[in-house]
């Protein structure tokens, strides 16, 4: 493999990373509103327990993605500056509010709802956002016509493609993170929240599906380029609707102790049916990293640095694995975690 | 506005913010560290108690710095594209290396935060070490990233601007480094030692506190006065080595700093005054003789280049004289006081005068205004370079549009989350108040 593809097959393994990761977190705060006002359900409590010690991970995976995607293509960042200012520059924005908000509504009871309700939408919003960014390096949103090429905001918010992904976006958000959660209540024993999340994930799975066939048939013509490459890598997207449909029948199936849903075995597999589909479109993206302007190999760096960056990046997780390990067991595995009241 | 002005005025202001938090971030865990280790060896339930209410604290703060320092992040790359292209080929180490540095930070924390009382109390204690060493690690990584901005090494450029021969090592440990990191690591220390003096001495002032919470409040400001002392002392030794760095490689912001303009051996010190560009010196300054010479090669014959050694447009702003000033003047006041603090407690072990605490509480402050005014010099006194000797402000700057809008929005939000940081702290304390955690 050349380097630049090692290169980019990394980051993009970081963006399905943060995808899944920050698809629980929003996701989980979001839940934590819209459940924080209910007092028949723990659903809420729930939530929390899990977002509390885990964002600011989640957190660092987001700058570990923006850090590799400039270490790796350096080249890329002045197409990337003019693009991006905008959407990126509101997400952070959000992103800020919903975080220290978050945290605010743990500490005070003063404001504490409103901390909460602020927090749990920009949560829903900051998702949206990002995920806009991929129509945008599709092509077919950049007025090259001037000294620089700049992002066409008029043509973005009018344009069906873009509102499709922001709904797919949506859609996986919630939908995995209630699936999600469904699991966690099961380890944290608490049937009344798993059954609350096992029927969400019941109807966003489906929900989610068709939102994703319906985004790739909404592509504007400029797209047109990456639609053929999809289908030539029919295959990947294959293997990801039979991992969506065999995680969807476990959620049914009966357990020894009568209670429907392997959730556990659902989840793996749901995350496979989104490794899948991730990697296939990145596969289908290649070469470009902004059609037609910026290609892979256009915006690599230098290989000495490359390989710097490499050796850094192995002895950083061979180091932290073992705290990872640890954090699992403190908050995900743990009983006297999870069923304190 | 130029777009390249409102980048310049965004970049500073969001770092200007960032840096509230992240000095806060790299001090206060080295505090719990020492009231952790005074309650392992005093067995002294006050001590204890410090280290918890200092990591509540943190915990709210903590939130600001992460949210802060990821708004940095972003910024860094879209609004000086130009310039990451140089530092993705040449100084992307440190950046990579600092996401470890923040993950064991963020590890550490939660477990120190959720997970304390189900952990044997040496994980514990181990558990704030790596959060402390986590925070520290993250801002000398970044710091060499800027110490790199100001002696650039480990790379050639080519007549058009390519970049070649690069050695990322040689980047990352590049001749200003080892200062700089040491005097960003000791200035926060003593900040945040200064900090949580503030607050003890305000606390001491006042009348209707009962001799229970004076004794606690009286401990956690001799640790901040030790401490405080220490780093100040330690800031200041090291910021002569850093003035040394800069008469080395960066002649040109040192003879801003002092407003020079002819080269001179003998070079007196200016403190104070302003610098005039028509009369080409510092008015209504103090004057000490020869210092300046001795300050920068520690011999009092040292030639010191003049700014009339440069091209004019390459001048930086002539007011950093002026926050060169404030940062050595904050200083040298704050190990006057805290030295001068702990000589009338060691002389006549009593309590300190009212006076006294008042000046203490001055401290905190006056040192995070030490730290602004540090880093703005340091900075500002680069223009017109971003990377110096090689690549220049306005050629590192982003051409999109909209940049004016983004300001306005940005510096909306930091007024928002300075007030809203403000409240909860305020209400969260008061909610928790000392007498009734102390049983
Ligand atoms: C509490 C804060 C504080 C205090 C009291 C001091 N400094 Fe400082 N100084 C900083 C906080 C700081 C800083 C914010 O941390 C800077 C900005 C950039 C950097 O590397 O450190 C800095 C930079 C800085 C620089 C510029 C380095 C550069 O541009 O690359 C010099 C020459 C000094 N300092 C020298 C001193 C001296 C001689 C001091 C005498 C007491 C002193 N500093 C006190
Ligand atoms: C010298 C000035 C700076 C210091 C002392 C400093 C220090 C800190 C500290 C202590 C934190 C909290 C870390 C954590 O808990 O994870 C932090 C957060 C952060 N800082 Fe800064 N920082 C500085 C400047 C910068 C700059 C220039 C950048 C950008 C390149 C930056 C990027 C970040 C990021 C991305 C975070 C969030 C980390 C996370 O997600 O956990 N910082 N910084
Ligand atoms: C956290 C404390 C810091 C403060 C308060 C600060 C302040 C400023 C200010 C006021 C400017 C605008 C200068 C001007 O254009 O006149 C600036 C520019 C800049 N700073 Fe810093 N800075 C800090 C740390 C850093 C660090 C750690 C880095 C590098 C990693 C950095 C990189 C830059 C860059 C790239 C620019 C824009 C280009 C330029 O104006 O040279 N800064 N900063």
């Amino acid at each position: 493999m050349q380097e630049s593809t090692i290169a980019v097959t990394i980051l993009w393994s970081f963006l399905f990373i943060y995808s899944m990761l920050g698809s629980l977190d929003f996701g989980a705060g979001f839940w934590g509103m819209i459940y924080g006002k209910n007092a028949k359900t723990t659903a809420a409590r729930l939530a929390n327990r899990f977002l509390s010690p885990t964002w600011e991970v989640t957190n660092v995976f987001l700058v570990l993605m923006v850090v590799s995607l400039y270490s790796f293509f350096p080249f890329a960042a002045s197409l990337l500056a003019t693009l991006l200012l905008v959407p990126v520059g509101l997400g952070v924005i959000l992103l800020t509010i919903r975080t220290t908000f978050m945290v605010f509504a743990e500490k005070v009871n003063r404001f504490q709802r409103t901390f909460t309700v602020i927090s749990g939408l920009t949560g829903v919003l900051i998702p949206a956002l990002l995920i806009s960014i991929l129509p945008i390096t599709l092509g077919g949103f950049i007025d090259d016509s001037g000294d620089f090429p700049q992002l066409m905001f008029g043509k973005l918010f009018t344009s069906t493609t873009v509102y499709m992904h922001i709904l797919f976006g949506l859609s996986t958000e919630f939908f995995l993170s209630a699936l999600f959660l469904s699991d966690y209540a099961i380890e944290a024993n608490d049937k009344k929240a798993h059954n609350t999340y096992r029927k969400l994930s019941i109807w966003l799975g489906p929900l989610t599906l068709i939102l994703a066939v319906l985004t790739t048939i909404t592509m504007n013509e400029e797209a047109s380029w990456i639609v053929e490459n999809i289908q030539e890598n029919m295959y990947g997207f294959l293997m990801s609707f039979i991992f969506f449909l065999i995680g969807y029948t476990l959620l049914f199936v009966k357990r020894p102790n009568g209670e429907r849903g392997y959730t556990r075995l659902a989840m793996i597999s749901i995350i496979l049916q989104y490794a899948f589909a991730i990697y296939a479109y990145g596969a289908a993206h290649m070469p470009y990293l902004v059609y037609p302007y910026l290609t892979i190999e256009d915006g690599f760096t230098n290989p000495a640095t490359f390989y710097q960056i490499m050796i850094a990046f192995s002895i950083g997780m061979a180091i932290l694995i073992p705290g990872f390990i640890l954090f699992w067991r403190l908050f995900l595995k743990d009983k006297r975690y999870l069923e304190q009241e | 506005m130029d777009a390249v002005v409102l980048a310049r005025i965004l970049f500073g202001s969001t770092l200007g913010f960032h840096i509230i938090y992240a000095t806060l971030g790299v001090g206060i865990p080295l505090i719990v560290i020492i009231a952790e280790v005074l309650y392992a060896i005093k067995k002294d339930k006050d001590y204890a108690l410090l280290s918890k209410r200092l990591v509540k604290g943190f915990a709210i703060l903590l939130a600001g710095a992460i949210a802060t320092g990821t708004i940095v992040a972003v910024l860094l790359n879209l609004l000086w594209p130009a310039y990451m292209e140089i530092v993705g080929q040449v100084i992307a180490l440190p950046f990579q290396i600092e996401i470890y540095a923040f993950l064991i930070e963020a590890l550490f924390m939660s477990m120190y935060l959720y997970a304390a009382d189900r952990m044997p109390n040496w994980l514990r204690i181990l558990s704030i070490i790596f959060v402390a060493f986590g925070a520290l690690a993250s801002a000398i990584l970044i710091t060499d990233a800027h110490s790199w901005m100001n002696t650039p090494s480990g790379f050639e450029m080519t007549v058009n601007g390519e970049v070649i021969n690069v050695d990322p090592w040689k980047a990352f440990f590049n001749p200003s480094f080892g200062v700089t990191a040491v005097h960003v690591a000791v200035s926060a220390y003593m900040t945040v030692a200064f900090i949580i003096g503030s607050i003890a001495a305000f606390k001491l002032l006042k009348k209707n506190i009962s001799s229970r919470e004076r004794t606690y409040h009286r401990k956690s400001l001799t640790i901040a006065l030790y401490v405080g002392a220490i780093m100040s002392l330690s800031t200041a030794i090291n910021g002569h080595e850093t003035a040394q760095m800069l008469h080395e490689y960066m002649p040109r912001k040192l003879a801003g700093a002092e407003g020079l303009f002819e080269t001179t051996k003998y070079a007196p010190l200016s403190i104070g005054g302003f610098t005039s560009r028509e009369e080409e010196e510092v008015l209504y300054a103090i004057e000490v003789p020869y210092a300046l010479s001795f300050l920068a090669g520690d011999r009092f014959d040292t030639e010191v280049l003049g700014l009339n050694e440069f091209p004019e447009e390459l001048w930086p702003p002539l007011y950093i004289h002026t926050l060169f000033n404030v940062m050595v003047g904050i200083g040298s006041l704050l190990i006057v006081l805290s030295f001068f603090a702990i000589f009338l407690r060691w002389i006549r072990k009593k309590e300190l005068p009212g006076w006294m605490l008042a000046l203490l509480v001055g401290a905190g402050p006056l040192a995070m205004i030490g730290i602004e005014t540090g880093w703005c010099f340091s900075c500002i006194g680069r223009q017109p370079w971003t990377i110096n000797d090689v690549l220049k402000t306005h050629e590192a700057a982003t051409q999109a549009n909209h940049v004016g809008v983004m300001l306005f929005l940005f510096l909306g939000l930091y007024f928002i989350l300075a007030v809203a940081t403000v409240v909860v702290l305020i209400s969260y304390f008061k909610r928790q108040p000392l007498d009734e955690e102390m049983v």
